[in-house]
C-alpha cells in the first residue's frame, strides 16, 4: 500500500492555488489519475518522485517513511528510484537505446526482455532523435521499468501511440509489473487511452 | 623572426584554457540552476571584462599584484610567489580576463538542456555528479568546444591586460602579440607581419577545427 497526502502551492496562469491530495493505492494496483489542465497532475507525480518537495505532506510506501514534511523526512530521488516517465521522455540525447537500459540496470536478461517486449531489438544502436515518436516513448517506458521499481509513474505515456501498439505494450507491461508487484500511477487525459490498463481513478484538482 | 614569443603565447593560452576548464565548468552549471540576486550580482561581476576596456583591467590587477598591495606581500612573504612581470602573473591575469568566454556558452547551453533529463537520471539513482559527467556534459559537447576555442584564441590575441601586468620581458612576458606591438614601434614591418602571420595561421587553424568537430550540430559552433 502506498499512501500519500500532500499539501502544495502551485503557480498557475490563474494564479496560486494549493494542490491537495490525500490518496491510497494498493499494491500492485494502476491508478488514472486526472483532471483538468494545470491541477497539478504532473507535480504531484514529481513530489511522489522527490522531485519537487511539498509544504505539507506525507507519503508512505508498504509501511516505510518517504516523506514527512513535519519529521522533516524527505528521501532524495536516489533513494526512492520509482520508475517515471516524462511527458517529453527525457531521453538522453548522447545515449544508444541499448545504453538508456544500461544507464538504469545491469540486468543484461531483463534489458533483452523489455527489448522484446517494446519491439526495439532491432533498434538498440539507434540514438533518440534517429527514432519516431512512438519508438522514444517506448524507449522511455522501458527503461523506467529496467529499474524494477516499486512505483512507476507515467506522465502521458501512451499519448503517442497508436491503437494497437498500445493494446500489446499495454498487455505486456501488466505482465511485469505484476511480476514486479508495481504500483502504478498514469496520468492520462483520455479514459480511452488507459482502457484495459487502469482500475482505479483518481481526480486531482484545484482548491483556491 | 623569434619562435619565443610565439611559444610563450601558445604556453600561456593552454594554461589559461586548461585551468578554467577545470574551474570554469562547474561555476557555469552553478549559475545555470535556480536564480537567485546574489548569482545575478556574481554573473555581472564574472562579465565584466568583456566589457572592460583591458587597460583599465590590467591597471587594476598591477595593483592588486604589486608587491605593495597586501596581496602581492601577502604571496611574496609566505610563497615567494610575485605575480608582476611574471608569467604566473601573466596567468593569473589571463584567467580572470578570459573567465566570461569559458563560463557564458557553457552555461547558457546548460541552461537550455530540459530539466527533466538530470531528473530522469536521478530517479534512476544516479548522483548529481554522475549526471552532470554522464548526462549533461555529453549533451553540450559543441558549447564546451565552442567555450574552450574561445577562451584559448582570445587568450592568445590579449594585449593589454598582458602588456599592463607582465610589460615585455623577452623570454618571459614578451608574447606574440606585445612583440608585434614592439616590431611595429621599432620600424621593423617585416617581423610584424611574419608574428601576424602565425598567430592568424595558428587561430584559423583552430576554428577550422571547431567548425569540423561540430559540424553535425545544428547550431554553428560560435553561436
Amino acid at each position: 500500500m502506498i499512501e500519500a497526502n500532500i499539501d502544495k502551492r502551485i503557480k498557475t496562469y490563474k494564479g496560486n492555488t494549493q494542490l491537495v491530495v490525500s490518496a491510497q493505492f494498493p499494491e500492485g494496483s494502476i491508478t488514472r489519475v486526472y483532471g483538468s489542465s494545470g491541477s497539478g497532475k504532473t507535480t504531484f507525480l514529481k513530489i511522489l518522485a522527490g522531485l519537487i518537495t511539498p509544504e505539507k505532506g506525507e507519503i508512505l510506501v508498504k509501511g516505510i517513511c518517504w516523506l514527512d514534511t513535519a519529521k522533516k523526512i524527505n528521501w532524495k530521488p536516489q533513494q526512492r528510484r520509482v520508475g517515471f516517465v516524462f511527458q517529453d521522455y527525457a531521453l538522453f540525447p548522447n545515449m544508444t537505446v541499448q545504453q538508456h537500459l544500461e544507464y538504469a540496470t545491469a540486468d543484461l536478461q531483463l534489458i533483452e526482455r523489455l527489448l522484446l517486449i517494446g519491439r526495439m531489438e532491432s533498434f538498440r544502436q539507434h540514438k533518440p532523435q534517429h527514432l519516431s515518436g512512438g519508438q522514444q516513448q517506448r524507449l522511455a517506458i522501458l527503461r523506467a521499468l529496467a529499474l524494477k521499481p516499486e512505483l512507476l509513474l507515467l506522465d502521458e505515456a501512451f499519448s503517442a501511440l497508436d491503437d494497437d501498439l498500445r493494446e500489446a505494450l499495454i498487455t505486456e507491461i501488466k505482465i511485469i509489473l505484476k511480476e514486479f508487484k508495481t504500483t502504478t500511477i498514469i496520468v492520462s487525459h483520455h479514459l480511452q487511452e488507459t482502457a484495459g490498463f487502469a482500475d482505479h481513478n483518481l481526480k486531482i484538482e484545484q482548491e483556491n | 623572426m623569434e619562435w619565443t614569443p610565439i611559444w610563450l603565447s601558445l604556453k600561456l593560452a593552454a594554461c589559461t584554457t586548461l585551468i578554467l576548464f577545470v574551474i570554469g565548468i562547474p561555476l557555469a552549471y552553478w549559475l545555470s540552476r535556480r536564480h537567485s540576486l546574489g548569482k545575478v550580482v556574481i554573473e555581472a561581476i564574472l562579465t565584466m571584462p568583456l566589457v572592460l576596456p583591458p587597460s583599465v583591467l590590467g591597471f587594476y590587477l598591477l595593483l592588486t599584484f604589486s608587491p605593495n598591495s597586501i596581496l602581492g606581500s601577502w604571496l611574496h612573504e609566505y610563497f615567494n610567489i610575485s605575480l608582476v612581470f611574471s608569467f604566473e602573473g601573466l596567468v593569473v591575469a589571463s584567467v580572470i580576463y578570459s573567465l566570461p568566454f569559458m563560463v557564458s556558452p557553457v552555461k547558457s547551453a546548460l541552461a537550455h538542456l530540459p530539466v527533466s533529463l538530470a531528473e530522469a537520471s536521478y530517479t534512476m539513482g544516479k548522483s548529481k555528479l554522475e549526471t552532470f559527467y554522464r548526462v549533461l556534459m555529453p549533451n553540450i559537447k559543441s558549447s564546451l568546444w565552442t567555450a574552450t576555442v574561445l577562451t584559448f584564441a582570445h587568450t592568445l590575441g590579449e594585449f593589454g591586460v598582458v602588456l599592463m601586468i607582465g610589460g615585455k620581458l623577452a623570454g618571459v612576458t614578451k608574447v606574440a602579440s606585445i612583440a608585434i606591438y614592439d616590431a611595429v614601434d621599432n620600424n621593423q614591418y617585416h617581423e610584424a607581419n611574419q608574428y601576424s602571420m602565425v598567430l592568424f595561421a595558428i587561430t584559423f587553424v583552430i576554428v577550422i577545427l571547431v567548425f569540423i568537430f561540430n559540424r553535425n550540430s545544428v547550431r554553428g559552433p560560435l553561436e
